[in-house]
């Protein structure tokens, strides 16, 4: 593995697979009656959230507790890094203090790569602004071979914000480099440009888009990154573009249905969706924790689990 | 007075149809004769130019940004312009977006008394469109042009509305003042910080399309028709700009436009590698995309760019050691253009060297009103020369600029620039050449 994981890019087939192999056994982990085993013991994990996030961080911090090793949660309101410190100084700083890993979590897309040109520390990216969120990836793609065995030759369609969304693209990356086919649906408004390059199929009509789908995964709308009107009103967009029962059964009878969370009921998604036999979003969020701690101990350097 | 002779050189002076070997005697501060075999007498100072450099009208960047006064962190009038002779340039027009803003004669003064201090290069102040840069009122334009403004421009924006440029374009008529365009429809430009495609996505980079740039010159294009007045249209990046321009001078407006080394050399797959988010390939307009850059090399050869000029944006390395959104807009240029056009436009044929001496002295003098151009008698001695062949490797910490904000450093590049003469001086010359000035 490189040294960071600051893109789903990062990773090789062999590699990902790899994590979701050792996802297997870091589950069995949280099953046992005493959850915690040593095997990051001595090892300092600094969690530097620039964006709010229940979640995420959450998540990586049971993780990282689960693999005994010492965390730190630093949340840093956006609102300071106006008139504080820059994020470079803030990292030689952490730096300075010799951590093993700093998770971080930013607004701007590729602040992990300016961490990664100043930190020794190994750096994984928790959601940098637009552009991307490996572990939620993987932990989608750990949740999709679960119910479907095998990734390759599956139809997966992404459905929502696809503009704004990180977890579209590290989910892009993954299920093209695994050999899914990935159709990927929502307002013209909210298409990014050239995004087929990335091997997707693009579609503006929902219907189509989620026709014999294996898995549906809708993206929230993320009310707080709308700088201009992308579309009319929310009713507008649950109607046009929101998962509802009847456009999932457009879908394989088989079909699961995803979400990374947090869920806008009634906008992306209808309640009995969300909370019907298709859908697998509290399955993601129990994988999280799993997903992390497998990366957490490869980037580590995979010594043994006991 | 002082005579020197430069003697046997290639002279490329296009406004006087002359490329070839030619003697130039510089008398005092002015040209005295170009021509064969020049008489020498006992006073003249000989100088054998080498063979392979080439003696040219000297070199104009009509689009630089000096920083003086207000942001000195990142440049001054003094490192700038040494910057500028360093790259083979004696002139350079400086962009008003200064703190204070350059829309007052206090203000140009002020410019050119710090040129005048540090003597390297010449200084032409271009003055703001409007107070402020506000877009809302009309500076002083008259007192601008009285106090040495040879252009005006609200520059890091274009002119807010179509009823301020229709307006200035008509006001600065009367004094035959250019309005210098950035082109930027602004609500399409959102908050973008990198051309609108493939490379932006994949990054999560907001987009600016290249019609925020295009449709800003369709404005003002057609209301230099309307008024007959002069539009440049500045740091040209996208291809439907380009046709822009054409098609504004097919029908007779009065338009030119300048296109920078970056944008004739670099795509937005520079956004990803080979360093992912580099600050120092963020500008604006921003690079874009292979078809961009291909038609400004096609616009470059076929006559329809008339000017290469730098943009030269120094910035200071704590304001771009940030977070890409976060980072200022902006490239050095003054001291990578020369090498940039030799090897990407003149070794591979895109252009001869006649046609660079034009886009890089004769158009942008001509555009301007300014000395310079060409190498005729009695004219001012401002002369740049070029050592085509010469292997140069940028290297941004030896810059002259006080800021080091180049995409281009660690590049080696085929062709520099040998010495510089501002009014007969010499005001820069090369350690590596041979040249005895």
């Amino acid at each position: 593995m490189k040294k960071d994981l600051l893109s789903i890019s990062d990773l090789t087939s062999d590699e990902i697979h790899l994590v979701l192999d050792t996802t297997e056994a870091m589950r069995e982990i949280g099953q046992r009656p005493i959850k915690k085993v040593p095997t990051l013991r001595g090892k300092t994990i600094v969690n530097l959230f620039y964006e709010p996030s229940t979640r995420t961080r959450t998540s990586f911090e049971i993780a990282e507790k689960r693999l005994s090793a010492d965390t730190l949660n630093i949340a840093v309101a956006s609102s300071s890094v106006l008139k504080g410190e820059t994020l470079s100084d803030t990292a030689m700083n952490i730096e300075a203090m010799s951590p093993d890993m700093i998770v971080l979590r930013h607004a701007s897309s590729g602040a992990g790569h300016l961490l990664s040109r100043i930190c020794r520390s190994r750096i994984i990216n928790a959601g940098d602004g637009m552009h991307e969120h490996p572990t939620q990836a993987l932990l989608d793609a750990f949740t999709i071979r679960e119910h479907k065995k095998s990734i390759a030759g599956l139809k997966v369609t992404i459905v929502g914000d696809l503009l704004h969304s990180r977890v579209l693209r590290s989910n892009v990356l993954l299920l093209t480099k695994l050999g899914a086919e990935v159709w990927v649906s929502g307002p013209q408004t909210l298409v990014p440009a050239g995004i087929e390059r990335m091997g997707v199929r693009v579609s503006t009509n929902i219907d189509l888009a989620v026709a014999d789908a294996d898995v549906i995964m809708m993206l929230r709308i993320q009310q707080e990154r709308m700088h201009g009107a992308f579309f009319p009103s929310l009713r507008e967009y649950f109607n046009v573009f929101g998962m509802t029962k009847a456009r999932v059964e457009r879908a394989k009878p088989d079909v699961i249905i995803m979400h990374p969370g947090p869920m806008n009921r009634g906008v992306e998604i209808a309640s009995e969706v969300a909370d019907g036999p298709y859908s697998v979003i509290l399955e993601q969020v129990a994988n999280g924790v799993a997903v992390r701690m497998a990366v957490l101990y490869l980037l580590a350097g995979g010594a043994e689990v006991d | 007075m002082s005579k020197r002779l430069l003697r046997g050189a290639r002279v490329v002076d296009p406004a006087n149809g002359r490329d070839g070997a030619f003697d130039v005697l510089i008398e005092g501060d002015r040209i005295a004769r170009v021509g064969r075999d020049l008489p020498i007498d006992d006073e003249t100072t000989v100088v054998d130019v080498p063979s392979g450099l080439v003696v040219c009208p000297g070199l104009i960047d009509m689009h630089v940004h000096l920083r003086e006064p207000g942001q000195e962190h990142k440049e001054t009038v003094a490192t700038g312009t040494a910057a500028a002779v360093a790259g083979g340039f004696t002139s350079v027009a400086c962009m008003p977006n200064t703190r204070p803003v350059n829309d007052n004669a206090g203000v140009t003064e002020y410019i050119l008394r710090k040129a005048a201090e540090a003597n390297l290069a010449r200084v032409y102040p271009i003055g703001a469109v409007s107070r402020g840069q506000q877009g809302e009122q009309l500076a002083d334009i008259a007192e601008l042009r009285q106090a040495g403004c040879v252009a005006i421009t609200d520059d890091g924006h274009p002119v807010a509305t179509a009823m301020l440029m229709r307006r200035a374009l008509e006001y600065a008529g009367m004094f035959n003042l250019p309005i210098i365009e950035h082109c930027e429809e602004q609500t399409l430009q959102a908050d973008g910080v990198a051309h609108e495609g493939f490379h932006a996505s994949a990054l999560g980079l907001r987009g600016i399309p290249g019609e925020a740039e295009s449709i800003m010159a369709l404005r003002d294009i057609a209301l230099a028709e309307l008024t007959r007045g002069v539009v440049h249209i500045a740091h040209m990046s996208a291809r439907q700009t380009l046709d822009a321009v054409r098609w504004g001078k097919s029908r007779g407006a009065r338009v030119t436009c300048e296109v920078t080394p970056h944008h004739f050399i670099l795509t937005d797959e520079m956004l990803g590698a080979p360093v992912p988010y580099d600050t120092n390939v963020k500008m604006n307009p921003p690079l874009r995309e292979a078809a961009d850059r291909d038609a400004m090399l096609v616009g470059l050869a076929d006559g329809s760019v008339d000017v290469i000029a730098t943009d030269h944006a120094p910035h200071h390395y704590d304001e771009k050691q940030v977070e890409f959104d976060r980072a200022p807009f902006g490239i050095t240029g003054l001291e990578t253009a020369v090498s940039l056009c030799f090897d990407r436009l003149v070794h591979p044929g895109v252009v001869s060297l006649a046609r660079l001496i034009e886009l890089l002295s004769v158009n942008p003098a001509r555009i301007l009103s300014v000395k310079g151009g060409a190498l005729s008698e009695g004219a001012p001695a401002d002369i740049s020369i070029l050592a085509p062949d010469m292997r140069v490797t940028v290297d941004a910490g030896r810059m002259r600029s006080k800021s080091k904000n180049t995409p281009f450093d660690g590049w080696t590049l085929r062709g520099g620039v040998a010495a510089t003469i501002v009014g007969g001086r010499v005001v820069y010359a090369n350690e590596g050449v041979s040249l005895q000035l």
